[in-house]
């Protein structure tokens, strides 16, 4: 097949405008981690069951892996780097400090997208229940943990982002 | 696992998508949501040559109320109806189900007509409308018609609708008085696909007997299964518990033939669908009152 047409995409992320040309068939999740090098956003499955590529889109978590770069055109992304603007050099996220807190993660390679899933969800829930934590967990895949810990450290996080 | 390259367009107007799709019929598939499509294209189960992307066409999009009734723009946000009063107050069986449709990332993506286009057996949305007696316009460039939700579905991820054809309003209509519902679905993990699920709707007529029921099924056929004799035993009787048991082991052991598979075998999910229908039988009529 003859090369596919490529397409200008103009879209924020982390608070920095990018634009690049690409093909419409490049998922998001590829377009931030080949096109603009971030590769905090991990990606697992590529067929939406792992949760691991999860970001925010205008601020509401989705999974990368089924958007493509051209669709993210005049929106607004942020990804795990984005909670940490310095890189985490200064201080972490007081939800990512939790996680370190509470050994809420082991491997890592699922908390990028448990994280940015978690940001909307505690604007949303403040003060959330064990259940609507692990509801809100429900669609990300965490093979070291048994989720008990990541549990804990969303308690914890939500605490510590209360009382400020 | 990456799509197959595809001829991209993405219209403004519903105009200019249906333009397209008149263009390009079988070639093209419309992308809604994509949480449905995205993932078998990048498995290239499906490799489209054109992709007509309906996400800019903001007209698509939108909850209305229509006399008692409501009217859903097919490109609505699940997570708008989730979170919608109009839908809370006007058809609480969809806002029961929202919470179990996938999880909270998709459906931030996913919308109400993707889902009930894509006719997937195990989703939720179909069973609900039909459970609903809910209608949907299909318009093409030619024009538009107006089909009932059980005319709709023809199989598996098999629907009524032409190649030139998109689905582009949902339309639930106005509750009855005396009219109960309720929704439940048995899943290995909250947000995974259904074992078995169902929605019930029932009526009760002035002095209290049954006057309509409709008991569909999810995840046990090649699409929604309404259990027809179930709500025969139902209509014109006074509900109660004995009623109530007979129906649900007529819609689990004579209405629906679900199949095995390694999550459950036909004979465990029969018995989750008896379960569940006794459990929604008794709620929706408790809701009645």
């Amino acid at each position: 097949m003859e090369n596919a047409p490529l397409f200008s995409v103009k879209v924020t992320v982390n608070g920095q405008l990018f634009e690049r040309e690409v093909e419409p068939r490049l998922l998001l999740s590829d377009f931030l981690r080949h096109e603009l090098a971030l590769t905090g956003t991990h990606v697992g499955c590529e067929h939406g069951v792992c949760g691991a590529c999860t970001v925010l889109l205008n601020g509401e978590a989705v999974r990368s892996c089924l958007i493509f770069a051209v669709q993210a055109h005049g929106q607004e992304i942020v990804t795990v780097e984005g909670l940490t603007p310095d890189g985490g050099r200064e201080a972490l996220h007081p939800l990512q400090e939790a996680f370190r807190e509470a050994h809420g993660l082991q491997c890592g390679f699922c908390t990028p997208g448990i994280l940015m899933t978690l940001i909307p969800f505690l604007q949303e829930h403040p003060q959330p229940s064990e259940g609507e934590i692990r509801e809100a967990l429900s669609g990300n895949l965490c093979r070291c943990t048994g989720y008990h810990n990541i549990v804990k450290a969303v308690q914890l996080a939500a605490e510590t982002l209360r009382h400020g | 696992m990456k799509p197959a390259a595809f001829d991209y367009h993405a219209p403004e107007s519903l105009e200019e998508a249906l333009a397209l799709l008149n263009e390009y019929g079988y070639e093209a598939k419309l992308l809604a949501g994509g949480q449905s499509l995205i993932p078998t294209m990048n498995f290239r189960l499906a490799r489209p040559a054109v992709l007509i992307d309906l996400n800019r066409i903001k007209e698509l999009s939108y909850i209305e109320k229509n006399g008692s009734g409501l009217r859903l723009g097919a490109m609505t946000r699940q997570r708008a109806l989730e979170r919608s009063e109009l839908v809370a107050n006007h058809a609480p069986l969809l806002h029961e189900t929202m919470p179990f449709i996938a999880h909270p990332q998709i459906r931030n993506r996913g919308t109400i007509g993707g889902n009930i286009a894509h006719a997937d057996p195990a989703s939720e949305l179909p069973a609900v409308m039909w459970a609903l007696d809910g209608y949907l316009k299909l318009q093409s460039a030619a024009g538009e018609r107006r089909v009932a939700v059980q005319d709709f579905f023809v199989g598996m991820f098999t629907t009524d609708l032409e190649p030139e054809e998109m689905l582009t309003e949902i339309e639930i209509p106005a509750m009855f008085p005396r009219s109960g519902w309720a929704f439940r679905e048995i899943a290995r993990r909250h947000g995974d696909y259904a074992l078995v699920g169902v929605a019930a709707t029932v009526r009760l007529d002035e002095a209290g007997r049954c006057e309509d029921a409709r008991l569909v099924f999810f995840s046990v056929g090649e699409g929604p299964v309404e259990a027809q004799l179930a709500s025969d035993a139902l209509i014109g009787e006074l509900p109660g518990d004995a009623l109530i048991e007979t129906a649900a082991a007529l819609a689990a052991e004579a209405d629906i033939d679900p199949d095995g598979d390694i999550h459950a075998s036909a004979d465990y999910r029969r018995q989750l669908a008896r379960v569940l229908a006794r459990d929604t039988l008794r709620r929706a009529f408790e809701r009645t009152k």
